[in-house]
């Protein structure tokens, strides 16, 4: 094993959920950080490795791919007997997972994506947060949670009944989010707020934060 | 053969139609119990126990009930490996990566502005509503820019994943479909685009496409 390595920012919600993957999974990687300020990710040596110039891109020796959830699936697939058990084996409770990792992208990230950048990472790059689109994006937060709620209330965890890739997949987000005024629509919700908690204590996770401490 | 499975939804629905080509193209049986979205029957409680964001399509087989069109497609294409399509969700894990990378360039890149172009361009003239023309001219702009790396992918690549039609494909035939046949600008986004029209031309002529776009189009029930 060798020749895995990661292009990215410690920073980015995507670069972050491969890296808490690696980690879950104990896998040794190189990280190579993209110059963002700089516009290193639209240059054409970068576009050869993610065409659509967005970080991050992934390496595994010949292995070339982008796009963050394809390359957890596939890393967690690949080093399946390695770290922590992120799939299952018995196709029912795949197939639920499978439902709720597209659940993730599809409705949590489009609302909670752009309610970090508004109240996390906007005053990070010394813009200010439009308050009114953070409010209009807390109401529509709360109605996924809500959602989420129910689901938490069948199922001790987002990926069924044991922690996996659907989990995993939400932490960066979360992170940022359980960080701001935004906080209150997790905590509101007694089972989401507790998951919430839970998917940001693994020591993985604590591991990728680091990363940001080194900047 | 098991019972057919079941679908919930209208074959007009974009995501609907994904699953319906997934099953045509694996030739898994299936049912289509259409859902009256007019009356608001994919919000009612019944509806909500199977998709609880009270979208469609939802779907059923003898062992599960699942939603999220990209999920049951991947669910029927592991279930199903055997049956019709063989190479829908490739034979080998590599090959398997590669087209998770383009379903999630679809659903990240593509699906965003497509979508809202869908909506502008087919249904808001459909449900009286006022079309917004910045909107039109803001999700032109980034399909095209989307276009543009998929135009270079299909110079290197018969399809996106490579060499087979797979899902890659098959996630893109929904909303392509409709742009492709709204106004002259949606077309002309395909079309000024050598590489992406012929793959355009590939992967619509197949017969399950064909199958999906005749259901879009029959009469009502």
């Amino acid at each position: 094993m060798g020749g895995l390595r990661v292009h990215g920012s410690p920073f980015s919600t995507a670069t972050m959920r491969v890296l808490a993957v690696f980690h879950e999974k104990e896998l040794e990687y190189d990280f190579v950080q993209v110059d963002m300020k700089s516009g290193e990710h639209k240059t054409d040596k970068f576009l050869a490795l993610n065409p659509f110039g967005q970080v991050p891109a992934f390496e595994d020796g010949d292995i070339k791919m982008f796009e963050s959830r394809a390359i957890t699936q596939y890393l967690a697939h690949t080093y399946a007997d390695r770290g922590t058990q992120l799939l299952f084996k018995e196709p029912k409770k795949m197939a639920d997972q499978s439902v709720w990792v597209e659940v993730e992208a599809h409705h949590f990230d489009k609302v909670a994506s752009k309610l970090a950048w508004e109240l996390c990472l906007k005053p990070m790059f010394g813009m200010k947060t439009d308050e009114a689109t953070a409010e209009e994006l807390k109401g529509e937060l709360g109605k996924v949670l809500d959602v989420y709620e129910a689901r938490l209330s069948r199922t001790t965890f987002i990926s069924g009944d044991a922690f996996g890739l659907a989990d995993v997949h939400h932490a960066p987000v979360v992170h940022y989010l359980m960080s701001s005024p935004a906080k209150e629509v997790f905590v509101a919700r007694p089972h989401v707020g507790k998951w919430a908690e839970y998917i940001l204590s693994r020591p993985a996770w604590a591991r990728v934060v680091a990363l940001q401490n080194k900047e | 053969m098991a019972t057919p499975v079941k679908v919930y939804g209208p074959a007009a629905s974009t995501a609907v139609s994904r699953v319906l080509a997934c099953l045509l193209e694996k030739e898994v049986q299936f049912q289509l119990i259409n859902v009256n979205m007019s009356k608001r029957e994919h919000k009612s409680p019944e509806y909500l126990k199977i998709q609880p964001f009270g979208q469609v399509p939802a779907f059923q087989d003898d062992s599960i009930s699942l939603f999220e069109s990209r999920a049951i497609c991947r669910y029927l294409c592991e279930k199903h490996g055997n049956r019709g399509n063989k190479n829908l969700y490739g034979t080998n894990p590599l090959v398997k990566a590669s087209i998770d990378q383009w379903i999630e360039a679809e659903a990240q890149s593509f699906n965003q502005p497509s979508s809202a172009l869908v909506f502008q361009l087919v249904f808001a003239p459909k449900f009286k509503i006022k079309q917004d023309e910045g909107v039109i001219k803001q999700n032109e702009e980034k399909l095209s820019k989307v276009l543009d790396v998929y135009e270079k992918r299909l110079e290197e690549s018969r399809f996106l994943a490579g060499e087979e039609f797979t899902l890659a494909d098959l996630s893109h035939l929904p909303n392509a479909q409709y742009l492709v046949h709204a106004t002259d600008r949606a077309r002309g986004l395909f079309t000024e685009k050598k590489n992406v029209w012929r793959w355009w031309g590939e992967i619509s002529g197949r017969e399950s496409w064909k199958k999906v776009v005749d259901m879009q189009n029959a009469p009502p029930a």
